[in-house]
């Protein structure tokens, strides 16, 4: 007998299935991946799991935990199941957790609630749990509020809210993806480390995530079972079409050719700039300081760094968005006003932003024609633009039926082509995505991508790229920057960094990235703790608390950028780190 | 009103706001037509008919008041008034509101902040208070009602509206506009302007309401509509002396304030839900 069995289960919301006949099992003690696009029922099965659908589903089939069917049972014996036998961790802790209650109380309430312990021992159990997750200092800790911890910690403590009724299965429903790419590794190690004998339900979008930590793995698409299989079979000979088109979709940091470096003009220059925000009672909040950095035609750059580094303050003060504080953007060889308002028309059209919520950047009242139409009102009014609009959208993917189309009408992948239509139509020099495919589903993402491609090696087209995820940086960017706490930690050509990484904090990003191959190292802990305050940071190197090489001078003195072998990078011992990854 | 023709075209959808909104329109078709029906006039008096209880055989549905007046025609007069003093106030109250609250959340700054410590300046008057001592400095009269209504009810909406505005002004699709080189007046027409109308009709729906309640409060204490005119609060007040012996003159008219008071609440709240549906989308 199966520890879960889930036997032909159907949730259907009106006409809308989400999962259709849905059947597989868990057994005791297994860890199982659960994979799927956006939209795929993934999440839909996890709350029917755990009986937490809402009554506008229509569910059937069955849903056995050990053997007993709890699929309907009454919220009595739902609440015994979900105290003592299945336990979730959900995407966002923070909506997860009380806002109201320390973190310590709201554990302590789970036990007592539950009788699973009295009198003293609540504490000395709570205590001892949020030990056992890596809550370093748990006295202190034990009185802290959720909004006082990191987005790290606060997974941490769902984690151990979640084992503290030493449940028999954890289904977590993409516990990482709202985490930064080194936390995301330690929370993965975590999960395993922790759960003993819990079989693990891990649902995700990221097949990197299920290559290294799941025995066993179940595809799904569109509310159905395509594949399922052991970790290593699925990915050394997937069967279905889909789970090949996702595999294939899957950017690896591993292999694939990397785009050899470009000889132009600098187009985009930005000097020695600061950012900085008037934060209320902190003074200055400093999100970019002394950095330097030019794209030229052609080129694609990209800009990587975990959050809080000041990657969009750069771009944003690039484009006039956000006022510089010092330093200087330079386009085409002449320097630009400040804010966006004091630039001439012509200038604006030649640089674009791309954002990364499609919907939330087209106006939900306007039509798709009159959206990607709008920049030319503005720059050539009276000229017949049906047709310059239609050649756009035709370029991006988007045929006629589009045009009368409004925003919510749009799924999240035609957003982003009409963003980028509206973004290509002046014809600009420089394109900025901010995290442009974060919000996208894999094979989405990968036509984007591919589309941004062919409109730089048509127009010559620089583009600036944001983005946290470094497999997608390997396979668009010509050079990289690397951030940290608003500064610059290594700009170097793509085959240099991911192949001769020089900066500690590079290498330990590279390492964190999970591979989605069973079989290739990758995604494991090499950073511990988690970026400093940007609004107090470290003396010397920013870096030096977390770095593994950190000496005495990294604490005190704070390294300059220098070039090294065509490499921009600022670590006091780049010269000995150096080291084949 | 690209914007207004969506909003309609969802609303229609809704059975809730059908409904309410089709009890409204009836009632006001109602009280426009239904005095030329009436053998009376809101003046007349019948000297044989004072305070007869309400029937269909002398010609009196509604009854008649103590001077014999015809109660049918003159509620159906209040329901004329009471609602036109309703949208007016409402208009005026709208039209500075949406004004003022624009203008504060797209300055923003110090700007921003001096307008919106007004609005808060005058909430902590007392604005009934105030208004009954114009009506007894002044004589009495039907601006001055406006006035007082549409004082009270643009503060409400002004902060609607501006924060509103704040919000929008942040929005992702607003940055690419100003990258496209749209100008600060376009962006307020076709950006900002047409994502404010959902919730100004909604807010709208309830301050009607208001507006109406404040009105019958006023006529209610003799404030209001002067004789021989008269709206539903006068009508109440009324009746209210008569209440023993003649309840006809209090509940015909105060279950048609409440009617109506109950049918712009659901309304509202029936607009909301479209509107928010609207929104998670």
């Amino acid at each position: 007998m199966s520890l879960l069995e889930i036997d032909r289960l159907n949730i259907r919301y009106g006409e809308q299935v989400a999962v259709a006949d849905l059947s597989f099992a868990v057994e005791t003690g297994e860890s199982v991946g659960l994979v799927g696009e956006s939209g795929s029922g993934k999440s839909q099965t996890a709350l029917a799991i755990l009986g937490l659908l809402p009554r506008s589903a229509t569910i059937s089939g069955a849903i056995r935990l050990a053997g007993r069917d709890i699929l309907g049972a009454s919220e009595k014996v739902l609440d015994e199941v979900r105290a003592r036998r299945v336990a979730m961790v959900f995407q966002d802790p923070m909506q997860a957790l009380n806002p109201y209650l320390q973190i310590g109380q709201a554990l302590c309430q789970i036990l007592s609630t539950h009788g699973l312990a009295s009198g003293a021992a609540v504490r000395a159990r709570v205590i001892e749990m949020l030990r056992r997750v890596g809550l370093a200092d748990a006295e202190r800790q034990f009185r802290a509020y959720p909004h006082q911890l990191s987005g790290g910690m606060r997974q941490r403590v769902m984690i151990a809210s979640a084992l503290l009724g030493e449940p028999e299965l954890l289904v977590a429903d993409e516990p990482t993806t709202a985490l930064d790419v080194t936390v995301q590794a330690q929370i993965l190690e975590l999960l395993e480390e922790v759960r003993d004998n819990t079989a693990l339900l891990l649902i995700t979008h990221d097949l990197g995530i299920v290559a290294g930590r799941c025995e066993r793995m179940l595809v799904l698409e569109r509310g159905r079972l395509v594949e399922e299989g052991l970790t290593t079979s699925v990915f050394s000979e997937p069967k279905h079409r889909h789970t090949q088109t996702l595999i294939a979709a899957a950017p690896r940091l591993d292999r694939g050719a990397m785009l050899a470096p470009v000889e132009a003009e600098n187009i985009l220059e930005i000097h020695d700039a600061e950012v900085s925000y008037a934060e209320r009672g902190h003074g200055q909040l400093k999100a970019v300081q002394q950095l330097s950095v030019a794209v030229r035609a052609g080129e694609t750059v990209a800009i990587v760094g975990e959050s809080g580094s000041g990657k969009s303050s750069l771009v944003r003060a690039a484009l006039g968005l956000v006022p510089l504080r010092a330093g200087q953007v330079v386009f085409c060889g002449a320097a630009l006003a400040n804010t966006v308002q004091s630039r001439a028309a012509a200038v604006r059209s030649d640089l674009q932003l791309v954002f990364q919520d499609p919907v939330g950047s087209l106006n939900p009242q306007m039509q798709v024609h009159a959206i990607v139409a709008e920049p030319l009102r503005v720059h050539a009014p009276g000229l017949s633009r049906a047709e310059q609009v239609d050649a756009i959208l035709d370029k991006v993917g988007l045929d006629d039926s589009f045009l009368t189309r409004y925003p919510h009408e749009l799924s999240g992948g035609q957003a982003q082509r009409v963003a980028i239509a509206r973004a290509l139509i002046m014809q600009p020099r420089v394109l900025i995505c901010d995290e442009a495919v974060a919000a996208l589903d894999g094979s989405v993402r990968k036509q984007i991508l591919e589309l941004l491609r062919d409109v730089q090696r048509e127009t010559g087209l620089a583009i600036l790229f944001i983005t946290h995820d470094l497999a997608v940086v390997r396979a668009i960017s010509h050079r990289v920057l690397v951030m940290y706490l608003g500064r610059l930690v290594e700009l170097a050509a793509s085959e240099a960094l991911f192949t001769r990484a020089r900066h500690p904090y590079t290498q330990a990003l590279l390492r964190a990235v999970p591979v989605p191959d069973p079989t290739a190292a990758g995604g494991y802990a090499s950073l511990s703790g988690e970026p400093p305050s940007i609004i107090s940071p470290p003396g010397g190197c920013a870096f030096h608390p977390r770095c593994v090489h950190a000496k005495n001078i990294c604490t005190t003195t704070r390294p300059s950028t220098r070039v090294v072998d065509d490499v921009t990078v600022a670590c006091h011992r780049a010269d000995e780190l150096l080291q084949p990854h | 009103m690209n914007a207004l023709g969506r909003f309609w075209s969802r609303a229609r959808q809704s059975r809730a706001v059908l409904f309410c909104g089709g009890l409204l329109v009836g009632l006001v078709v109602v009280a426009m037509l239904g005095p030329f029906l009436s053998p009376h006039n809101y003046l007349q008096t019948d000297f044989n008919n004072i305070l007869s209880a309400p029937s269909l055989t002398d010609g009196h549905p509604f009854g008649t008041d103590d001077l014999g007046r015809d109660l049918f025609v003159r509620t159906l007069l209040g329901v004329q008034v009471t609602i036109l003093v309703a949208l007016v106030a409402s208009a005026v109250s709208l039209v500075i509101g949406v004004f003022y609250g624009a203008v504060a959340g797209l300055t923003g700054g110090r700007v921003d902040a001096i307008m919106m410590r007004f609005v808060d300046t005058l909430y902590a008057l007392p604005f009934i208070f105030l208004v009954i001592l114009l009506m007894v400095a002044f004589e009495r009269n039907f601006f001055l009602i406006f006035v007082a209504i549409g004082a009270v009810n643009w503060l409400d909406m002004a902060r609607i509206v501006r924060g509103q505005t704040l919000s929008l002004r942040e929005r992702e699709f607003v940055q690419a506009a100003q990258l496209s080189g749209v100008s600060f007046v376009r962006i307020i027409l076709r950006h900002i302007a047409p994502n404010l109308v959902g919730v100004v009709i909604v807010y709208l729906t309830l301050t009607i309401p208001q507006a109406i309640l404040v009105e019958s409060f006023l006529s209610f204490l003799g404030l209001g509509i002067q004789e021989p005119q008269t709206s539903l609060g006068a009508l109440v007040d009324a009746g209210v002396n008569h209440m023993e012996g003649a309840s006809w003159m209090l509940l015909i008219p105060a279950a048609l304030l409440a009617l109506i008071l109950l049918c712009f609440n659901f309304l509202g709240d029936a607009l909301r839900d479209v509107f928010d549906a609207r929104q998670s989308r």
